[in-house]
């Protein structure tokens, strides 16, 4: 079952990263800085439970070079975290589709903690260690917007029938 | 809906495994990616392209600003543009005769350096560039600038602001350059308190205003309120230029060295603009570092050897 006609309206997995980057990289207030959810990652978890045949850790990894050029990090860095959450999503996709609301958060939760967990371990073997407690931050504030999140990128999907 | 996809899709029975094989090949590729980033800094043009690649992104979270300054330009008024022209001119003869008695200074200032045979302080060239996004990552400071190599960006250059030292470029794109702040937590600059003249290390710490100087000693002469300026001893950022304004100092017998925090002096948190800066005699290509090590390496082998 793997020949589909076409693969239709990719470019809004495209067009759904591009904001994810803009979002990451735009302009916050201080004290909003260690609350800013980590879009990329999020985009990645949906479309890695909704379109598994078309998007898995190969687009994960080249989403995080592209974060790691964004954000001056190691080359690789953001990559490895991406491929790892991907890696974890593919791997519950089924039981997780069918979760209700407040189970997904729960799931994407313990995602994005690995996915912070990956970078913290990276950062520490850098010598970056400061802050360690608010960089659990962005994982509570992305997972509390989980259903939010999924309701509007569930209706981009369906109104461009990306498949 | 999640009917609605489920009769959609059929991988929902036959999905591929999550693909181990090319996930864990993803992961290596990863980790030699980091190390080899991080060794020996050798992979410059990939970042260069992947750079060139995210401009597009910089340009869009740039855009509204960008828009505002344009708009606030085409719509300024005659009256607010002749009264900002009046305002300018004032300062720039305010600016004059201050200068004037600035280039006596340093004249006098010259010459004494010249009696006590010291280094004479590097001047140099300065040019404008914009930040186009902060970091992404709030426990590293770090900006974009839009200026690039195309414009004689060169790694480790200093970055100034108004007030004062900003950072140092630490990466270059054709387009654009990354420039890390003073503050950030990796960094470290050779600073003296202009007071007395206490040579030092100041560090970045999480704090975007707060630099934090952890090797001054409790019997050190230093005050609240004394400007620590760098000193250009490591070669990498001009002597002279201030880093920050001691914020707290505080003796700690129990331990060797007493706490001490300065605020940045440059304004790190808020500026849209900031400083290059060329120096004068040294040509951007000759590099300090990497002279001395070739000379030390045979020295430390014969030593070995010999005990």
């Amino acid at each position: 079952m793997r020949e589909f006609s076409s693969p239709r309206g990719l470019w809004t997995v495209a067009a759904s990263y591009l904001a994810a980057l803009v979002l990451t990289i735009w302009p916050l207030p201080d004290w909003a800085e260690v609350f800013r959810p980590v879009w990329v990652p999020l985009v990645t978890i949906y479309w890695c439970l909704w379109l598994p045949e078309r998007i898995g850790v190969v687009t994960a990894f080249f989403a995080g070079l592209l974060v790691d050029a964004l954000s001056g990090t190691l080359l690789g860095e953001h990559a490895l975290a991406l491929v790892l959450v991907a890696w974890a999503t593919l791997w519950l996709h089924l039981q997780v589709r069918v979760f209700p609301w407040w189970q997904q958060c729960v799931v994407v939760l313990g995602i994005l903690a690995l996915h912070a967990f990956a970078l913290f371990w990276v950062d520490g073997m850098l010598g970056y260690t400061l802050g360690a407690g608010l960089r659990w931050m962005p994982v509570l504030v992305s997972a509390a917007l989980w259903p939010w999140i999924t309701q509007v990128m569930a209706r981009l999907q369906n109104r461009y029938r990306t498949a | 809906m999640a009917v609605f996809r489920r009769q959609r899709s059929p991988q929902l029975f036959s999905s591929r495994p999550a693909g181990a094989l090319r996930t864990l090949f993803l992961i290596l590729i990863c980790i030699v990616l980091m190390v080899y980033d991080h060794q020996t800094g050798r992979l410059k043009q990939i970042h260069a392209a992947l750079a060139t690649v995210v401009w597009p992104v910089q340009v869009i979270v740039d855009a509204p600003h960008s828009l505002l300054v344009w708009a606030g330009d085409k719509l300024a008024t005659h009256v607010h543009l002749v009264n900002e022209n009046a305002d300018l001119k004032g300062r720039l003869l305010q600016a004059d005769a201050e200068l004037q008695q600035f280039a006596a200074l340093q004249q006098e200032n010259e010459r004494l350096r010249n009696l006590m045979q010291a280094a004479s302080h590097v001047s140099g060239r300065v040019s404008v560039a914009m930040i186009v996004s902060a970091a992404l990552d709030p426990f590293r400071h770090m900006v974009v600038i839009d200026k690039g190599t195309g414009d004689g960006v060169f790694e480790g250059q200093t970055v100034l602001d108004a007030y004062g030292i900003v950072g140092q470029v630490t990466r270059t794109a054709p387009l654009a350059s990354e420039v890390t702040l003073i503050s950030d937590p990796g960094q470290a600059i050779q600073v003296e308190v202009n007071r007395t003249g206490l040579r030092t290390l100041a560090v970045g710490s999480a704090d975007l205003t707060q630099l934090s100087l952890p090797y001054v000693t409790n019997s050190a002469d230093v005050k609240e309120g004394d400007l620590v300026v760098s000193s250009g001893l490591g070669g990498r950022y001009p002597a002279g230029y201030p880093v920050g304004i001691i914020s707290h100092f505080e003796r700690n017998p129990a331990e060797p060295f007493a706490h001490v925090a300065a605020r940045t002096a440059a304004d790190l948190g808020h500026g849209h603009e900031v400083l290059l800066f060329w120096p004068a005699q040294t040509p951007p290509q000759t590099e300090l570092p990497p002279k001395p090590a070739p000379t030390l390496k045979p020295q430390a082998k014969a030593g070995k050897k010999k005990s």
